[in-house]
């Protein structure tokens, strides 16, 4: 019997489970893919948000400002790349400034430090791309970019250290009260828990209307978006939003942490949980829409597209808290924009629910710091050469276009829960990101993959399920 | 830190040679890196026949040709690292290099030649709608799985992309057991040698789609299929000519693009048209000692001018080793530009004092031009004016000319080549 | 009479042919630039032959699979036959270019002979 069971092992499943581990407690999670940041938390702006786009008061805005604060220190504590690039959002039109003036206004109700609104000199200083319309803008110098993978990543290793149980390929079927918390039948077997937290994404209204009589919906709204090439990558340097009015929904152009442009999102809600595939038209509009706030964008440089879902839910509010109806069992839903930024802020409030309910106490021993996979472009010349000596696999690089070793790529397996796929080895090491596209380096990744994991090439995928890359050998089928 | 007179950035088919003709014009210390397990870059996994017609006077396998010129550096006693990838190159030509042996590590070179050969489009440069299952490859990608580690990329092929890659690799899937249903080309035209679409698709019966491309890819973990539609004159898909395919595997032939990240770094000036550096006669970059020659300075399509470009290189690396800046020099420079219908010229720029008897001037069209003249033009004055019966984008052209001719013209500034109507 | 367009798969150049025919037989071969034009015109409309290219595995090697050709062209209607047969097949290192890998294969007189050279 566990004391919680965690559904969905994304960034708001992850924050939960780290918090929570600073107590002496059994946890586990369970996550129907084969790693943590399979769904909508791979497939994302990767935005610290500043706060001053959720609504006043709410539930969002509380957790925004609260996670951006702690995300500074977080990215330390647990080693991921984070930057507080400042954002600005753009107006483009005189008459559009008392939307520029109320999202101000919001954010200062909504506690945004260093807010300002930028006139037409300011902002071209501070931006020359910046399109030549773009009147004024809101700058917000605490809004920032990170590595979603890595923070993802990082919080589910550091819970992990901690003693929170993650079970992979474990796809949660039914739910059923039983006499003192839960039963949690799954692909892999049944599970009992007194506490369950639903962070389970696009999916969690599915549980909790398992489990509820007051309904809950969950639309998944698809961001398509576009990647461009580092050469791209200081085409601007703040993150520029567009101020949405009656001109629609712009899109957003980023820098990335690791260097790239990124552009999106669109907003297209969908009814398929699992419909992550971009379409022309999204596509299009991505293209289209980037121009609109930031001029010459190189869309020449585009190396990929992908696109995320987010767990909108009707209210458009996060739902975290004890359902009335269904004790023990702690909702942590609709955690879509700003819940990458919020997620630091989320698990801290799931953890402070849990902790009162439960009275749990704090373990002596909690292991607050984490290291990610060491990056030998980080060290000086000489802890390079030194390196290599002592570990001969740091002198052979397998991705060409981001430099990554092999090294870096047998860290990145051999950690706990560490990357079992080419997916997997490509959020943790950055290996297949780059302009290639994994052209060159994935048939060296995958034998790597193979002997560190003791499989053939045939089991080796590309993100687990039934994502093999290779499916025979030559002739076999003649 | 070691030092060597000429450092070979690539041991493919234009390394090579550029190491054998530097060492047959008299320099001793040359050294390749090599970042494979093996020389040969490519060619090793270009197991068709079809290569040394021009060299050897005999059609030879990707392997064998490659053969030829590592014989020749091995008995030429050319030295060379494998599995090291170079990192960077200074602009003082301090080239930095890793491999596990050695770790990190720093070469002075006196002469740098550039032949690091070039990469493939990947599916996220063509923006083609989707999911993002397994089962996309570069053609490239799956002719290494297939050729060199002994793999199936998968059993149901479709191709997008008629250039030899494309058209290779669906006869390559054939004869080890897959089904290549359609190769799909973008353009109205196959980017390939019509020998390839005899021998490698009307063979097998394998049709071959013009004006069209991939819209959309269905299969959330591994390919399931893919939509091909019909395209319009501008590339943009026509609705209402939609087709499924169904099919596990999409190879993707779309474009070769010169890997010139170390070029950059080193301040190396690049032609935006090829990709590749802007090279003078000497096949020499802006960076004095720096050459370049290969895929690196623009994609071929026969090795066999790859291997002669490279022995010009070589043998000018050398020259410049030897007299360095005692080197011949006109002091005025012919720039050539091309236009209608003339995409680039490989080199773009000439100084008639430094040119051999004759050079070599390589080109590529924009488009396919039938019964036309290939133009070039000292000053106002046409010079040159060949009738072709047909030129391509996929087939690289040349023009030669001759250092006697260019002297007469001293005050020459510009050389115009284009193609000119019948 | 009959008149037969082919292009020629000699060399790159890929010159059109026209050949023609008079009751299987061939009357003339025009179009090509060489004389090896010439010769695969009139085989490809009597008897169309290929060169097959391959691979095989290597044990003990350096690396894992070896390149391999026919020695000469082999009938179009045999290659499928060919490659069959080079499916159950492996060499042990060290290889060198021209080995034979198999002798006549398919019953087609022609041999299969490696194309590179593996430690």
């Amino acid at each position: 019997m566990y004391d919680v069971i965690i559904i969905g092992a994304g960034v708001a499943g992850a924050a939960s489970a780290r918090e929570l581990s600073r107590y002496q407690a059994k946890i586990c999670v369970l996550e129907k893919e084969e790693d943590v940041c399979c769904g909508t938390s791979k497939a994302n702006s990767a935005i610290v948000h500043a706060g001053y786009d959720a609504a006043e008061g709410s539930l969002m805005a509380k957790l925004n400002v609260r996670g951006n604060e702690m995300m500074e220190q977080l990215s330390k504590d647990l080693d991921f790349p984070f930057k507080r690039n400042g954002s600005l959002v753009v107006c483009l039109h005189e008459d559009e400034m008392p939307g520029l003036k109320a999202l101000y206004k919001r954010g200062i109700a909504n506690g945004v430090p260093g807010l300002r609104i930028l006139n037409r000199e300011e902002l071209r200083a501070m931006e020359p791309n910046i399109s030549d319309e773009a009147c004024a803008a809101l700058y917000a110098p605490t809004g920032g970019i990170v590595c979603p993978f890595n923070l993802n990543i990082a919080m589910a290793e550091n819970a992990n250290a901690n003693g929170v149980e993650f079970h992979f390929d474990t796809e949660v079927t039914d739910l059923r009260p039983v006499e003192d918390g839960w039963e949690i039948r799954t692909s892999k077997g049944t599970y009992k828990t007194r506490y369950v937290v639903n962070a389970a994404g696009v999916y969690a209204d599915k549980f909790h209307n398992m489990v509820s009589k007051k309904k809950i919906h969950i639309t998944p709204r698809r961001g398509d978006y576009c990647l461009l090439d580092k050469t791209a990558g200081n085409h601007v340097s703040h993150t520029v939003f567009a101020l949405p009015g009656k001109y629609g929904k712009g899109v957003l152009v980023t820098p990335t942490v690791h260097g790239n442009l990124l552009v999106g999102p669109t907003a297209i809600d969908i009814e398929n949980k699992e419909g992550t595939n971009t379409t022309r038209e999204g596509l299009n509009e991505v293209i289209t829409k980037a121009e609109m706030n930031v001029k010459n964008i190189p869309m020449r440089q585009v190396i990929t597209s992908f696109a995320g879902l987010r767990a909108h839910e009707d209210g458009h509010e996060f739902l975290i808290g004890e359902l009335e109806d269904a004790k023990g069992f702690i909702d942590c839903a609709g955690i879509e924009s700003p819940g990458l930024t919020s997620s630091p802020a989320i698990g801290e409030m799931v953890a402070d629910i849990l902790k009162e309910k439960m009275d749990l106490r704090e373990k002596e021993n909690f292991i607050a710091t984490r290291k990610g996979v060491l990056n030998p472009n980080t060290l000086s010349k000489e802890e390079r050469i030194r390196l290599i000596k002592e570990k001969p696999e740091y002198g052979n690089i397998i991705c060409r276009c981001e430099m990554i070793t092999e090294g870096e790529i047998i860290d990145a397996i051999r950690r706990p829960l560490g990357a079992k796929s080419l997916d997997g080895v490509k959020r943790r090491t950055r290996a297949g990101m780059g302009r290639c596209q994994a052209g060159f380096c994935s048939p060296r990744t995958m034998e790597i993959l193979a002997r560190e994991c003791h499989k053939s090439m045939f089991e080796i995928t590309k993100s687990g399920g039934n994502s093999q890359i290779v499916k025979g050998i030559n002739k076999d089928s003649l | 830190m070691k030092s060597y007179d000429i450092v070979i950035i690539g041991g493919g088919p234009a390394g090579l040679a550029a190491a054998v003709s530097a060492k047959k014009n008299g320099i001793e210390s040359i050294l390749i890196l090599e970042r494979d397990r093996e020389l040969g870059g490519i060619l090793n996994q270009c197991i068709h026949n079809g290569f040394g017609l021009h060299t050897f006077k005999e059609e030879l396998t990707g392997p064998e040709y490659a053969g030829r010129f590592i014989k020749q550096a091995e008995e030429l006693n050319i030295e060379y690292k494998l599995n090291t990838m170079v990192m960077d190159i200074s602009e003082q030509k301090i080239v930095t290099a890793m491999n596990r042996e050695e770790g990190l590590f720093e070469i002075q070179a006196k002469a740098v030649i550039l032949a690091m050969g070039c990469r493939e489009r990947s599916r996220g440069a063509l923006n083609i709608p989707g999911y993002r299952p397994a089962g996309i490859f570069s053609a490239g990608t799956a002719q290494r799985l297939v050729n060199i580690e002994g793999y199936m990329p998968g059993r149901e092929v479709v191709i997008l992309g008629s250039g030899d890659i494309g058209l290779i690799m669906a006869r390559r899937m054939t004869l080890e057991g897959a089904k290549v249903k359609v190769v799909a080309e973008l353009m109205p035209y196959s980017g390939g040698l019509k020998r390839n679409i005899v021998q490698c698709l009307d063979d097998y019966g394998i049709p071959l789609k013009l004006s069209h491309t991939v819209v959309d890819i269905k299969g959330k973990e591994r390919l399931e299929g893919i939509t091909l539609a019909q395209v319009d004159g501008k590339g943009k898909p026509i609705p209402g000519t939609e087709e499924e395919y169904s099919c596990d595997t999409l190879l993707l032939s779309v474009g070769l693009i010169p890997e010139n990240e170390i070029s950059r770094g080193m301040g190396v000036d690049m032609n935006p048209v090829t990709s590749g550096p802007k090279v003078n006669e000497s096949l020499e970059t802006n960076i004095e000692g720096v050459f370049a020659c290969g895929n690196v300075l623009h994609v071929h399509d026969l090795v066999d001018f790859v291997s002669e470009e490279a022995a010009i290189a070589g043998k000018n690396a050398a020259s410049y080793v030897k007299q360095g800046e005692n080197r011949p020099s006109g002091g005025h420079e012919i720039v050539l530009n091309p236009i209608e219908g003339v995409r680039y010229t490989v080199p773009g720029i000439i100084d008639p004092a430094r040119m051999d008897e004759e050079l070599t001037v390589r080109f590529r069209v924009g488009g396919v031009y039938k019964n036309c003249y290939v133009s070039a033009y000292f000053g106002d004055e046409r010079v040159i004016h060949r009738k072709r019966p047909v030129v391509a984008p996929g087939e690289m052209e040349e023009l030669k000319l001759k250092k006697a001719d260019l002297l007469k013209y001293p005050d020459l500034e510009t050389i115009t080549v284009k193609i000119e109507e019948a | 009479m009959e008149e037969r367009r082919l292009t020629c798969i000699g060399c790159p150049m890929g010159c059109p042919l026209v050949v023609t025919m008079d009751g299987g037989e061939v009357v003339s071969v025009t179009g090509n630039t060489c004389k090896r034009g010439e010769i695969y015109g009139r085989k490809e409309v009597t008897n169309p032959t290929r060169i097959v290219t391959s691979t095989v595995r290597v044990s003990g090697g350096s690396i894992d699979m070896v390149s391999v050709k026919t020695k000469e062209d082999i009938p179009k209607g045999k290659i499928f036959d060919c490659v069959k047969a080079l499916k159950t097949v492996e060499v042990a290192a060290p290889v060198h270019i021209g080995d034979v890998i198999m002798k006549d294969v398919a019953g087609t007189g022609v041999d299969v002979v490696a194309t590179k050279n593996v430690e």
